[in-house]
């Protein structure tokens, strides 16, 4: 039996699990604005600000689940500083939760600067202040602001599974691929998403066909990924003999890669079902370890 | 920094009482589980079950009966270890988890504010959310009774000297000798965390065992958990770059399909508009 099976379980699950999904898809909806924003032809500019306004309400939503998971929500900033000793910063550069607090909090900036100069551009603000702030971000600050963003998405999207392997729990710290796992899931749920999004702000058939040509690869990827953190696991797979087993297999693999790389043809299809199996990739791995109790296994039951 | 301190627990002399579990409780005014409304366990005489929030002490039955005639009882006074090299207080990222001048590992409530990485991050399963200041607790090794020269309440009150408390390198002679002693008896014993080059530094709530650590619910060979931080980052950073070579790819392959298409020649590209 893997050491890990005598850990206890952190009870991260009704806030946690969103926020796992919803920080992947928004860090992923980001990373593929930037790379149009940097690569792209202007054309591409309605998915790039699609991209821009997922990735900003995905980041504020993400920090409000943590908050809110937290034991005592109002302390969420003994994450950023030293609360005995204010402003010193609170960091650790080898503990995922506390560069991730922080990269969340960059991530939810250049986010929002972004939306705000893509939505100046459009000219649909209204808010003279936002005006001001959206008008800034343009030209080669807002080229600079949408490459260190993209890198912070990606960043957001991945660290969330290297978060769950730095710990002792079963699963999560039996395999060095969760990390990876949840970035390739997260590109391809925030593909998804703006898939489903872009075209009603207007995107181009050829930005629309380009997020649906690397959402396949991207799904190819994943399903590679998938394999090799299932053999990585080893005899540990047993803890899939049940009902987050079905999940995985079924709602996972099966709704939520084959089905939607099967569905080439309907992008709209294929997206949704990508989403779905985004968020039960999460939930499965999520719930698969906290159901396993310490002292059960110590029981022997 | 002061002398190690420590606890050692001979598991051979407890006899259950779980008078550690009680008088732990009432020094740390730990609340009660359910209200004070009592629930039986329902498969064991042990009701308490586990380490939590509330519960910085538990005496783990183990009960070894294959019938009513053949089986014995193991018990183990368990309780944080306070390892030397502290997964907890390694992930901790509000800085509440410290190392004390007793070599201890405390979480001080109020800086805590129940992010619950370290629950995930104990080897051992030790630490819990106490749901009255939702946030995560766990024994102290007294950390209050230390300051003013007093033992720990659970030592104090073991009836039967199975939890000895004491500077680290006292107890780990007192612990071999005793070792000695029940092999030179016939019975199979061994120390549990003793070994300061062994795992995580060495324990200092270490332990007497008669039987392999997993029966007593201890892991075989504890590990931090940053052990897996830098192969799974850098997993991690090889698929962010795979996913954008073939973001890029599929860029460059439109751009091509641009220029041998119809009108194509054009499209010369990167800018992205003037944003």
């Amino acid at each position: 039996m893997s050491d890990t099976f005598f850990s206890g379980a952190p009870h991260w699950t009704w806030f946690i699990i969103p926020y796992f999904y919803v920080g992947g898809l928004a860090g992923g909806a980001y990373f593929l604005a930037a790379i149009l924003a940097w690569f792209g032809k202007p054309e591409d500019r309605p998915v790039v600000r699609a991209g821009y306004d997922v990735a900003a309400v995905g980041a504020i939503f993400s920090g409000l689940l943590l908050t809110v998971d937290l034991g005592q929500p109002l302390r969420f900033w003994h994450m950023l500083f030293q609360s005995e000793n204010f402003p010193a910063v609170m960091f650790k550069a080898w503990s995922p939760i506390s560069f991730g607090a922080w990269a969340i909090l960059l991530f939810g900036l250049f986010s929002v600067l972004s939306a705000l100069g893509a939505r100046a551009e459009e000219g649909r603000l209204q808010n003279a202040a936002l005006r001001a702030v959206g008008g800034v971000v343009r030209g080669g600050l807002a080229k600079l602001v949408s490459g260190v963003g993209g890198i912070l998405g990606f960043f957001v999207a991945g660290y969330t599974g290297v978060l769950l392997s730095v710990t002792n729990r079963p699963i999560w710290a039996d395999s060095p691929w969760l990390g990876a796992l949840f970035l390739v899931s997260g590109a391809s749920t925030g593909a998804a998403m703006l898939i489903l999004l872009a075209p009603g702000r207007g995107a181009a058939q050829r930005s629309l066909e380009w997020l649906s040509s690397f959402d396949t690869r991207a799904l190819v990827l994943e399903l590679l990924v998938l394999a090799l953190f299932l053999i990585s696991l080893g005899s540990i797979n047993r803890v899939w003999l049940s009902f987050w087993g079905l999940v995985l297999l079924v709602g996972v693999v099966g709704a939520g890669i084959l089905a939607p790389l099967r569905l080439h043809a309907k992008p709209a299809q294929a997206a949704r079902l990508v989403l779905l199996g985004g968020f039960l990739l999460r939930l499965a791995t999520m719930l698969a370890s906290e159901g396993i109790d310490r002292y059960r296994v110590a029981a022997g039951m | 920094m002061a002398e190690a301190l420590g606890f050692f627990t001979d598991t051979t002399v407890c006899i259950g009482c779980k008078a550690c579990e009680v008088a732990c409780k009432e020094w740390n005014q730990l609340p009660a589980e359910n209200g004070g409304v009592g629930t039986l366990s329902g498969d064991s005489y042990d009701n308490t079950r586990r380490l939590d929030g509330i519960h910085w002490r538990h005496v783990r039955f183990i009960e070894q009966f294959k019938g009513p005639y053949d089986g014995r009882w193991l018990m183990m006074s368990d309780v944080c270890k306070h390892c030397v090299q502290a997964g907890c207080l390694e992930v901790c990222p509000t800085g509440a988890i410290i190392r004390t001048e007793f070599d201890t590992v405390v979480i001080q409530s109020d800086v805590c504010n129940g992010c619950r990485a370290c629950i995930a991050a104990c080897p051992f399963g030790v630490i819990d959310i106490n749901p009255v200041s939702g946030t995560a607790q766990k024994c102290t090794l007294c950390y209050d009774r230390l300051k003013v020269g007093l033992e720990p309440a659970c030592s104090k009150a073991c009836p039967t000297d199975s939890i000895q408390f004491g500077p680290i390198t006292e107890l780990r002679q007192r612990a071999q000798k005793r070792v000695e002693q029940l092999r030179a008896q016939g019975t199979k014993a061994d120390l549990y965390g003793a070994d300061p080059n062994g795992a995580l530094g060495g324990l200092n709530s270490f332990y007497l065992l008669v039987d392999k650590p997993e029966v007593y619910g201890l892991p075989k060979q504890p590990q931090l958990p940053t052990r897996n931080l830098s192969k799974t980052a850098g997993f991690s950073v090889a698929s962010a770059a795979v996913l954008g070579v073939l973001a890029l790819v599929g860029l460059r392959k439109h751009r091509m399909d641009d220029m041998g298409g119809p009108g194509g020649g054009g499209g010369g590209g990167g800018g992205g508009g003037q944003n």
